[in-house]
């Protein structure tokens, strides 16, 4: 009978699932084990803790972009809005937005402490992500089209606030956060894991990671279901926006400098990251464990071609291929989801 | 029997983990009107798109006209002149008629299109089975019934021997099927044989001449329509006696009414041609008792039931439970005052089928599993899950399993249990069976009687009017957004409700 034979199909062991499941994390193994082989330099421990503080920015933006994503969306703006943010904290951390434009005075080094400055970077991220989320929701604008948008605006708003150049040489408090280690693990390392475990216990336990996904499965039946799906979407684009000012306030940390241009080309990696990690762009399916893999699998990619010598050129053309075949194999796998 | 124009000789399709088709023959003859019945996930799917070379055979042969062919692709299936229409058509929305009609194979010459042949041969076909239409009109314009009368056209305009039809009058009204029985009838007499794939078996006893039955991938039986009755089909269907089939239940025993509903009226969006107005719509329900909404497609049962439940807005009328007035503006609204909906189109409106069973159950009612503010007690979701499954008998393997995976009616029953687990005081209920088999049918009935019983006041809409009949103790119908009358359920019979629907005559009882 058909129930007999689902539940019969529902026990058997599925290969593709499990490949669909686990190819992240057997992909980088696979390739850290073909760069030990030929750079054994690689799996130098502090090659390895280098890999990560590299991958810590984008994981942290990533871990928002998993949110946006699973809800449908996207968003294009995070690396013009980090730059914002970064440029609103460090002003207000070297003395505030008035000294910043008091002409011809110079800056009095009475500026504020760091954790003002990350308040101010993560207020300013979620205003942003905000924004946009009305734009998405009550505006009806698609995320891709509001995004694009946020994009030209942050950026250009980043400009405008760096008219004087880049905002330079932070407290020693501050830089620490960037810079930093706990023994051998760097501070932005720890960050980045703190928050995507954060991250995983809300999308997998708690009332509102469900709804997350139930958004992104189906809108219309989560409306039907009596979810508020304007307020999910919303706010997954200000958790975007928090990551986002998280990011902005260790990458200054870790640069001791914030400036206009800062997070260019970031929403690439950072989508990249995701979409290798397993998370559809139609919504609906991933989880941070696979965000957590594709964002280092992004960054043994890029560190194993840097020790090989390969071109900084040729990285970001495979990069390009790899965000391409993640999402045609992601396509495949949805196809085969639909004819079960 | 004369020769087969079709012979499908011991088709084999295996799938991971289930055998699909096993050791399958079927045989259709020249003008011939053929039934292909079964219950959901008996292997109809799957000898579809074999036939159609979408799917290729693990084994068997396939003969057309005495000449063995291979069908490795859709396009090897049309040249041989057999074309499926499928249940969700494949026209584009944005394209006139003509163009749908000769997608791909349009008349002209050098990469140019001759739109003057291509709309006078589209008039012809057209022409053929009555339809009298633009050929130049968009196709979204189009009604339902008109859009399936395109794809017609299209299979005609293909040459085709065998017309593959899956489940042709789910999405259509009494009077629009009438009509496309018509066109079939008319097909058969111009030489095409149609295969007919339907859930309706009166249908099949009305139009076909035979018929031809899977169970479980295997071939159950088959033969001439005028040797059986509905019930040996059934029978052959399910492998058992179904004796309960469309049953009614014994008189209930009525509480107050609990949901009313006074003069809802929605005006029609003047972007939408086809949007369908509510006009002044009045009913009630009472506790324990179930309401059922009848009329055509497009009469307005749907969207009555969306309005009162939030999920579109209305410009007029008052929504009363318990005699005092509430504000509905949302399904948020609705749910807190007790009221569920299960909506007509499973997939689309009301599973989350890239998800888990866990969740699908519990969506809506994770407010009650709450834990520390923020987190599901997930313990008590388990316990959930397990009452629910044993109450509502869901066959499924773990709650962990993907909704998409369990078949049509034990997905019906996991968004049955998604609404009984918020309690609610009114369930509103929209074509609760579609899609699913006979034997889940009854399952599903049966359901519906016991949460009357229960005391929740249910409003069950379909389009299949003996199930209208067994499970309502009362009925409304509609029309054009009006109500045209109410009768109780012991006073009614299929031609008095059609005629409600259709004439809007005797506002009984």
């Amino acid at each position: 009978m058909t129930d007999a034979t689902s539940t019969r199909r529902g026990a058997d062991f599925d290969l593709f699932g499990f490949l669909a499941r686990f190819a992240p994390l057997i992909f980088l193994l696979v390739l850290m084990a073909g760069f030990a082989i030929m750079e054994p330099k690689f799996l130098a421990p502090i090659n390895l803790f280098n890999v990560l503080r590299q991958v810590s920015i984008y994981g942290l933006l990533a871990i928002g972009m998993t949110f946006v994503i699973l809800t449908a969306g996207i968003d294009l703006s995070i690396g013009s809005l980090l730059a914002f943010a970064g440029l609103v904290a460090a002003a207000v951390s070297k003395g505030g937005l008035s000294n910043r434009f008091t002409v011809g005075e110079g800056q009095d080094d009475a500026g504020y402490a760091w954790y003002l400055a990350a308040l101010t970077a993560i207020a300013v991220g979620m205003i942003g992500g905000y924004l946009q989320g009305f734009a998405i929701t009550r505006l009806k604008v698609p995320p891709f089209v509001v995004t694009l948008g946020g994009m030209s605006a942050f950026r250009g708003a980043a400009l405008l606030f760096a008219d004087g150049g880049p905002i330079s040489g932070f407290e020693p408090n501050f830089v620490w956060w960037g810079q930093g280690k706990v023994g051998p693990i760097p501070i932005p390392v720890i960050v980045f894991l703190v928050f995507a475990i954060l991250a995983h216990v809300v999308l997998r336990y708690t009332r509102y990671g469900r709804q997350v996904y139930a958004v992104g499965g189906n809108v219309e039946a989560a409306r039907l279901s009596g979810l508020n799906v304007r307020s999910v979407v919303t706010s997954v684009y200000v958790i975007m926006g928090f990551f986002a000012g998280l990011g902005a306030f260790v990458l200054s940390a870790r640069l001791n400098s914030a400036e206009a241009v800062a997070g260019t080309g970031y929403e690439l990696t950072v989508i990249a990251s995701v979409v290798i990690g397993g998370t559809s762009l139609f919504g609906g399916v991933g989880t941070i464990f696979g965000t957590v893999i594709g964002t280092i699998l992004i960054g043994v990619l890029l560190n194993g071609l840097v020790l090989l010598k390969v071109s900084s050129y040729i990285q970001q053309i495979i990069i390009g291929v790899i965000i391409v075949l993640a999402v045609a194999f992601d396509t495949f796998a949805k196809s085969r989801r639909r004819r079960v | 029997m004369t020769e087969p124009l079709l012979r499908m000789k011991g088709i084999s399709k295996r799938f991971p983990g289930v055998l699909a088709l096993d050791n399958v023959d079927f045989e259709v003859g020249p003008g011939e009107i053929h039934a292909l019945l079964g219950e959901n996930g008996a292997g109809k799917s799957t000898l579809l798109k074999i036939l159609s070379g979408a799917q290729k055979p693990d084994a068997g042969a396939i003969t057309l006209g005495g000449e063995e062919i291979s069908l490795s692709h859709p396009h090897d299936a049309q040249l041989r002149g057999i074309v499926t229409i499928y249940q969700e058509f494949t026209l584009a929305p944005n394209m006139t008629i003509c163009e749908n009609v000769f997608i791909g194979r349009e008349p002209g010459a050098g990469g140019f299109v001759n739109w003057r042949k291509m709309a006078a041969e589209t008039r012809a076909l057209t022409h053929r089975i009555g339809l009298d239409l633009n050929p130049m009109t968009l196709v979204r314009d189009l009604s339902v019934a008109e859009q399936q009368m395109v794809e017609i056209a299209r299979a005609l305009s293909m040459k085709s021997r065998i017309i593959v039809m899956d489940e042709p009058t789910s999405a259509l009204s009494a009077s629009e099927v009438e009509k496309l029985v018509r066109i079939v009838r008319d097909l058969k007499a111009q030489g095409l044989s149609i295969i007919f794939v339907t859930h309706r078996l009166e249908e099949v006893m009305e139009i076909c001449d035979r018929y031809t039955v899977l169970r479980d991938g295997k071939l159950a039986g088959g033969g001439a329509v005028a040797e059986t009755n509905i019930d040996g089909i059934i029978r052959m269907m399910v492998g058992r006696e179904v004796t309960a089939l469309f049953a009614h239940r014994e008189a209930p025993t009525l509480g107050p009414v609990v949901l009313a509903v006074e003069g809802l009226t929605r005006r029609g969006d003047a972007q939408d041609p086809h949007a369908t107005v509510l006009d002044d719509v009045s009913l009630h329900v009472r506790a324990g008792e179930i309401l059922g909404l009848a009329g055509l497609v497009g009469a307005g049962r749907t969207e009555t039931a969306r309005a009162i439940f939030g999920a579109d807005p209305f410009d007029a009328g008052r929504v009363t439970i318990d005699g005092k007035p509430v504000a509905i503006r949302s399904p948020q609204d609705a749910i807190r005052h007790g009221i569920g909906l299960v909506p007509e189109d499973r997939k689309q409106q009301a599973l989350f089928l890239s998800l888990a069973i866990r969740t699908n159950m519990s969506v809506a009612s994770l407010g009650q599993l709450e834990r520390f503010g923020i987190f599901v007690d997930e313990a008590k979701e388990r316990k959930l899950i397990e009452e629910y499954k044993r109450m509502l008998n869901i066959r499924m393997a773990s709650p962990e399993q993907l909704v998409a995976n369990l078949s049509g009616g034990n997905q019906q029953k996991v968004v049955l249990a998604r609404w009984l687990a918020l309690r609610p005081r009114v369930l509103i209920v929209d074509e609760p069976t579609r899609g699913i088999d006979v034997g889940a049918k009854v399952e599903v009935h049966n359901l519906l009687f016991e949460m009357a019983r229960s005391g929740i006041a249910v409003i069950a809409i379909s389009s299949e009017l003996p199930e209208v009949l067994a499970v309502s103790d009362r009925i409304v119908t509609l029309r054009e957004g009006r109500v045209t009358g109410e009768i109780l359920r012991d006073q009614a019979d299929q031609e008095k409700l059609m005629a409600m629907m259709t004439l809007g005559a005797s506002r009984a009882a």
